[in-house]
């Protein structure tokens, strides 16, 4: 399976499995979704279980709030990352407090997916990577899936959780993983070992990173697409880097972080983001409490510019393989 | 170009801001409320079609007129049974209403606020509705927990914030929140229980469920995007829903035109989403209870939602922290031409020869008593002071459903300040 019909896996098997799971938002019914995550699901479940709605993303989390607190599980779409904002006060000032307001009495189940990040001439308002803005809210999940066995593993394990959790999808790499290097032709999932992916249920757990490559030289910290592109850079210059996926943002998987680091002392930081207070920043800052001692250069940072993402000059804001490449240069010269 | 050059010949564009008719100081000019006679608007089916409400939306349905007679066909015709008890939950809320806000002046909690005046608004609807539909309340709806009787103590433990409060001193004083009475969650932010209860309704219509969804929000809140996503939302998926908006024609110094009443009513926005919308003597219990009853029955018998807008006066400030006088008449709310809803409902009884003054003096003094008893028994469990009535890991409790490691650093971490900041 690519990530699309991964994506589209674990929602037919929790809706399957589960009848208070429904599936909504702008397009996502009759024609399938714009990214046909959905394809095929209302015609197996029928209107009432997956279905279109306004163009309205306040309106599409609200209703998905008081779904929840009625006692379905939603999955809402937000069509891209770039739309969420309209939501973002039933998701900050709602779903994320509804538990912690009522004392457990009302909870928000819902999981909110968003197709998010760039490398796909998008310009400003397709290819944003708005995840720091999730992860400074206290009561929301974060998460980022890099591979179709993942996406599926994680979207099931995030519909079954019982708290908000956004679901950030890296459109870059629906089709197949990039590596970076925009000029060369993309690889189909069908040719990378994690497309082979179960046609039934299975979980990977919130809250738990994925060593995606194992090594002493230093720590990658990356996820989504920049999983790829980090692999790439460091199989490209024969560098004995650690390449760990987060995957989950928040709750974050800090012993998995603190260990590599520990064992490397040296960290690189990679994401699509802007730079300024952006994940990164509490990333860097935790590894430099945690593994102060451990550590041989400073931490380093490979992001976006902190610019709105443009159309033409793609690929020379992209953090991509000459950037990460000298960053590692930077921190291994040390 | 803020000062560009105007072309001489063209009329130049003005800016209309808003103004009240008085403001302190001046005498009141209620001239532009328009009063109807009791009884004056028809009562259509509840399948009537949104089409053929006009006059409701941009009317007044008014059941009790000046005799206290209860007239008309939207007269409810409610048993005398029913009448008192309205009346004595409206009676109640006022009375703890009285002593919760004196008690924030004595300093026992840190904020309050009043529903007086629009007492009906939430006791008379909740009457007219079935015990287990939800409803989404605002902040000025504690008669409907009046009317389903939750324990007057648990409201207090809640303001004090004490040991007995079981949102465990999270949230500001009457932001109540009763799953077990159907009463949900209060929040601050205006107007994100309007999405959430049609979220709430359509969840009951998937699955075939009978119960409904009602929800309130101030004349003011409308103006918010979730007032029309929720609109709109509610019209797209026909949900089974009320959408109460009471216009008590304040919102804190905001008078209503800020929110777009110079031009049209609340109820009449509901024409142009497809949904019913009636227009409501909000100081009428008779007339709110008749328009909920409408409305559920409309909503039960799937044939949409309905706009209430129950026109009010908020006749005290916005809350314990607003002081009203700094910008509207004084005499505004003993002038307010539609008196007074517990007053209205009480000569009407009166008038019926099923109450005198005596029994409402009595019940007066007893509702009063019981109040005090709620809170002395409140009282036990401390009232707010310093934040230390619950253990200090109760503040990193359900922020997730489980503790994630960086919350029980932090946990551990106020465990161990707590020696240095508070000493035995």
């Amino acid at each position: 399976m690519n990530m699309i019909e991964a994506i589209n896996s674990a929602m037919d098997v929790m809706m399957e499995r589960d009848p208070d799971v429904v599936v909504m938002g702008e397009d996502v019914g009759y024609f399938g979704g714009v990214f046909r995550c959905t394809a095929g699901l209302q015609k197996k479940y029928g209107k009432t279980r997956v279905f279109d709605t306004p163009i309205s993303e306040c309106g599409i989390v609200g209703v998905a709030v008081g779904m929840g607190a009625y006692g379905l599980r939603p999955v809402p779409e937000i069509q891209f990352a770039d739309y969420i904002y309209p939501g973002i006060d039933q998701l900050i000032s709602e779903a994320a407090r509804l538990r912690y307001r009522s004392a457990g009495e009302f909870i928000a189940p819902i999981t909110v997916r968003s197709p998010f990040g760039g490398g796909i001439f998008g310009g400003q308002t397709h290819s944003q990577s708005p995840e720091s803005l999730f992860t400074h809210v206290a009561g929301l999940k974060t998460v980022i899936p890099s591979t179709p066995y993942d996406a599926k593993g994680l979207l099931i394990s995030a519909i079954e959780d019982n708290d908000p959790v956004i679901f950030f999808e890296p459109k870059r790499i629906y089709n197949g993983p990039f590596s970076g290097y925009y000029d060369r032709p993309v690889e189909p999932w069908s040719k990378h070992a994690a497309s082979n992916v179960p046609t039934g249920h299975y979980r990977i757990p919130l809250g738990k990173a994925n060593i995606v490559r194992a090594g002493e030289a230093l720590t990658i910290l990356a996820y989504g697409t920049m999983v790829h592109v980090a692999q790439a850079v460091v199989e490209a210059n024969g560098i004995d880097a650690e390449v760990i996926d987060l995957r989950t943002l928040l709750p974050l998987d800090i012993e998995t972080i603190e260990a590599s680091v520990k064992k490397t002392g040296r960290c690189l930081i990679v994401h699509e983001a802007t730079r300024t207070s952006g994940f990164g920043a509490e990333l860097s800052a935790l590894v430099q409490e945690r593994c102060f001692y451990h550590l041989e250069a400073p931490v380093e940072r490979v992001t976006g510019f902190d610019t709105p993402y443009p159309h033409s000059l793609e690929w020379a804001y992209f953090p991509g393989p000459i950037r990460i490449g000298r960053a590692i240069a930077k921190i291994m010269k040390d | 170009m803020a000062d560009g050059p105007a072309r001489s010949n063209l009329q130049p564009l003005a800016l209309h801001v808003p103004e009240p008719r008085s403001r302190p100081g001046d005498p009141v000019d209620f001239s532009d409320v328009i009063v109807p006679a009791a009884g004056s608007l028809a009562r259509p089916d509840e399948a009537v079609s949104p089409h053929d409400m006009r006059e409701l939306a941009f009317g007044l349905v008014r059941v009790l007129d000046d005799d206290h007679q209860a007239v008309g066909p939207w007269d409810p015709r409610l048993s005398d049974e029913t009448l008192l008890k309205i009346l004595r939950t409206m009676a109640l809320t006022r009375a703890f209403d009285e002593r919760l806000y004196r008690a924030q002046r004595q300093g026992k909690t840190s904020f309050y606020m009043k529903c007086t005046g629009e007492e009906a608004t939430s006791v008379a609807a909740a009457a007219a509705m079935q015990g287990d539909d939800m409803v989404f309340p605002s902040y000025r709806q504690q008669g409907i927990l009046m009317w389903r009787g939750y324990p007057l103590t648990e409201m207090v433990n809640q303001i004090y914030s004490n040991r007995g409060d079981k949102l465990k001193g999270r949230q500001l004083p009457i932001m109540y929140s009763v799953p077990e009475l159907g009463f949900f969650t209060i929040s601050g932010n205006l107007a994100t229980q309007y999405p959430q209860a049609v979220g709430w309704a359509m969840a009951s219509a998937i699955k075939g469920d009978t119960r409904i969804a009602s929800c309130w929000c101030g004349e003011g809140s409308t103006a918010e995007g979730d007032f029309h996503s929720a609109m709109t939302f509610a019209s797209v998926y026909n949900a089974p829903t009320i959408l109460n908006v009471v216009n008590n024609q304040w919102a804190i110094s905001s008078f209503s035109g800020f929110a777009g009443a110079e031009r049209t009513t609340f109820a009449a926005r509901a024409i142009g989403y497809g949904i019913a919308g009636i227009r409501v003597d909000g100081n009428d219990a008779l007339a709110v209870y008749a328009a909920t009853q409408w409305a559920a029955e409309r909503a039960r018998a799937n044939k949409g939602p309905t706009l209430i807008e129950h026109f009010t006066y908020r006749a005290e400030g916005h809350s314990t922290s607003d002081d009203p006088s700094a910008y509207r008449s004084a005499q505004e709310s003993s002038e307010w031409p539609l008196g007074d809803p517990i007053h209205r409902l009480k000569s009407h009884v009166i008038a019926r020869g099923i109450w005198d003054e005596e029994r409402h003096a009595a019940m007066d003094l007893e509702l009063a008593e019981m109040v005090k008893a709620a809170t002395k028994e409140a009282e036990k469990n401390g009232v707010l002071g310093h934040g230390m009535h619950q253990p200090f890991e109760t503040m990193f409790e359900d922020v997730f459903e489980e503790l994630p490691w960086h919350l029980q650093e932090q946990m551990a971490q106020a465990l161990e300040e707590r020696a240095a900041k508070w000493p035995k």
